[in-house]
């Protein structure tokens, strides 16, 4: 039964972890990821707790920054809230920067032609509509494409992304530039801008409230229940009479008008104009937020949170430590990587050797899986 | 004709580093590993052979030679995207995390590694990280002495580019050979297939997973270092890789997870990209004929979906962690 091929040690899945020894997993990676940060930074020569410090208060500390960092977090948490329906079906969207561009792009179309004439409230309406709307159609090409014949939409909505970048460097120094030769679309009227609310402008309180719509779109609607069926089974979600093709589209039209209606808000609220870099990497790094926060949109608030402090406190480090603030990308990453890394032993235990018998000791312990040569038999049992 | 060789002759200069970021998400990819690093991978190559160039040069000072220049380049931008892809297997593999958000966050990882240290060694260094004139021939210049480029038509169409482009052609054909002829290249095609049967048949899945990641992630990062060196002038700007990274990605589908077929399309991208240059086409600007090779990937990707050709395929298992235990 137990010969010497036994391996080391093997895997089995984990039942359900006590709550509390979870969150002590995932505080311990966390601050696994901090500890690996505090040796680039010793490494550079550079006091690591004085590094954190001026993080932390470089972004929250006075209100001016705290207003920076809630700018930066209004986009990463309206983006990863887009994406939570998609990644509940399993359907990779990866065009979300692309689909922010695009809602961008139409708010700018009403903003530059429209934006000293209509009302205020009647501009701001109509842009939000426009940019949920192209957004929405942007996101919508390639989920017909994959409910219809199965086209791989990860590669597809990456595409669609330099597309639409492709699209608004030609507005850029084409038909919608000022300044002939400058580059550059000019800023949009007053009129047209959103209002500011302790500061910062209203978009916050929009994608506090899409958050919990988001919670209870995706736990408590017939739609969300949808979602997670397809999620878990395609087939299941057939046999039970679900029209998948219809769901998905629908689905990623929402996900796509949500990352529209966020670079509305970046657009009209923060930046005043539009530029090819509109999304600035936030399609991309919501993915990951979604994708910890596990689709809970109250999780969602409390990692875009966290990255906008290490990014905001980046630019502040990078003033007055004299660090690159790209040392805020490389944080984030190895964040990622732990968090990521944390959950394999959340949901696997790792048997040692012997540890649920008396196998026989005194060989030489096998090296773990991934070193042994290629023909090695396979005899070892399959207990699990 | 004139125009045509020259038309040639840059698309296979431009596509030079996608030859490499190609060949190696395809090496990954057909262990069933979709890496989407390549753009973090390929950044780290670039910063960190920009800087093993730079920094041999400075420690070697005029008596640096160019050939090893060219080899510390090759080794460290090889060794900047392996430890990149490592930590990428560590997580998808041994530890059975989703390979799409691993890849993105590798993604992120690996440009702030290589702008940090691109950035990091531009302030070292007051302000300008650029190697020397006499070394950067070794870098853009053909190895082909001049009688050899003087052929007419021949020279210039066969013999006058960069050594990186040749170097790139005899990766993709020994990888062809290496896929397609050897025992462990039928292995390593039957763990992107279906690992389960290959691991019934006696092949240790982790191994080839790991292996072909890492080589792929190595290779895919020279890519980034030859985009630096070559089209970007070996020097060091903020900028100057985005979106190379994630074209390889594409190019990988583009080219039906050919290595062979990755050089080729890399040299259509590559005439893609600069065709606004070279082809007028009256009525589209520039900033529209750039978006061309994206356009032309959507519509390959459509077509590869419509005629479901089992040759034309991906690994069937690609993106898909293989548990052993969940049978």
């Amino acid at each position: 039964m137990h010969n010497e091929k036994q391996p080391l040690f093997h895997l089995a899945r984990r039942d359900e972890m006590p709550k509390s020894k979870v969150w002590m997993i995932r505080a311990a990676s966390f601050l696994a990821a901090l500890l690996i940060g505090a040796a680039l930074f010793a490494v550079l020569g550079k006091n690591p707790m004085e590094a954190y410090a001026t993080i932390v208060t470089g972004s929250l500390a006075k209100p001016s920054a705290l207003r920076q960092t809630v700018k930066i977090a209004v986009p990463l948490l309206g983006t990863s809230l887009a994406l939570a329906p998609c990644f509940g079906m399993r359907y990779w969207n990866i065009g979300a920067e692309g689909q922010i561009t695009a809602g961008a792009l139409a708010a700018t179309y009403f903003a530059l032609h429209f934006g000293k004439t209509w009302s205020h409230p009647v501009i701001l309406i109509v842009m939000a509509a426009a940019a949920c709307l192209f957004g929405g159609i942007w996101a919508a090409i390639p989920a017909f494409f994959k409910a219809r014949y199965n086209t791989n939409e990860t590669l597809f909505t990456l595409m669609m992304n330099y597309i639409i970048i492709g699209v608004v460097r030609w507005l850029q120094g084409g038909p919608w530039e000022g300044k002939p030769g400058s580059q550059i679309i000019p800023m949009f009227p007053d009129n047209a801008m959103l209002p500011k609310v302790f500061g910062v402008h209203c978009g916050w309180i929009i994608i506090i409230l899409l958050t919990v719509f988001m919670y209870f779109y995706l736990t408590k609607m017939k739609q969300g229940y949808e979602i997670a069926v397809i999620g878990d089974s395609v087939n299941t979600a057939r046999y039970a009479g679900m029209n998948v093709g219809h769901i998905v589209i629908r689905t990623v039209f929402l996900s796509g008008a949500i990352c529209g209606l966020v670079g509305y808000l970046v657009t009209c609220g923060a930046n005043g104009t539009l530029y090819d870099s509109v999304a600035a990497g936030v399609g991309f790094t919501a993915i990951t937020v979604a994708w910890l926060a596990q689709l809970n949109p109250f999780a969602m608030i409390a990692i875009s949170l966290m990255l906008a402090v290490l990014s905001k406190g980046a630019g502040t480090l990078q003033t007055r430590m004299e660090v690159p603030s790209s040392v805020s990308d490389i944080l984030t990453g190895v964040i990622l990587f732990s968090m990521l890394a944390c959950e394999f032993f959340i949901n696997y235990k790792i048997i040692l050797r012997g540890h649920q018998n008396d196998g026989p000791r005194g060989f030489d312990p096998v090296p773990p899986k991934g070193a042994k040569p290629a023909d090695d038999g396979r005899t070892e049992g399959k207990e699990g | 004709m004139n125009a045509l060789i020259l038309l040639i002759y840059n698309a296979v200069l431009n596509g030079a580093p996608l030859m490499y970021g190609t060949m190696g998400e395809v090496l990954t990819e057909k262990s069933g590993n979709l890496n989407l690093g390549v753009e973090g991978m390929m950044y780290m190559g670039g910063a960190i052979g920009l800087g093993a160039a730079f920094y041999y040069e400075k420690m070697a000072g005029a008596a640096a030679s160019g050939p090893v220049a060219v080899v510390l380049a090759i080794l460290f931008a090889f060794a900047a995207g392996a430890f990149g892809a490592l930590i990428y297997s560590w997580i998808t593999i041994s530890l059975r995390a989703n390979q799409n958000v691993t890849g993105l966050a590798l993604s992120i990882f690996g440009t702030g590694v290589g702008q940090f240290i691109g950035e990091y060694m531009r302030v070292q260094e007051g302000g300008f990280v650029a190697i020397s004139n006499g070394l950067k021939t070794f870098f853009q210049n053909s190895p082909f002495p001049a009688s050899v480029r003087g052929i007419p038509v021949l020279g210039q169409l066969l013999f006058s580019y960069n050594i990186f482009v040749y170097i790139a052609i005899i990766i993709a054909l020994l990888m062809a050979r290496f896929l397609n002829k050897s025992r462990a290249g039928l292995h390593l095609r039957a763990v992107g297939e279906s690992p389960a049967t290959a691991d019934a048949a006696g092949i240790d899945i982790s191994k080839y997973k790991y292996l072909a990641t890492v080589i792929g992630g190595g290779i895919s990062a020279i890519g980034g270092m030859v985009y630096i060196m070559t089209i970007a002038g070996c020097v060091w700007n903020h900028d100057g890789l985005a979106g190379e990274g994630w074209l390889a990605v594409a190019l990988v589908i583009f080219c039906l997870w050919k290595p062979v077929g990755a050089v080729f399309g890399a040299v259509l991208f590559g005439a893609l990209m600069i065709m606004y240059v070279r082809v007028q086409i009256p009525m589209v600007p520039d900033q529209l004929y750039k978006i061309l090779p994206y356009i032309v990937t959507v519509l390959v990707l459509i077509a590869v979906s419509l005629r479901r050709k089992r040759e034309n395929e991906p690994p069937a298992s690609l993106g898909l962690s293989y548990f052993r235990e969940d049978r």
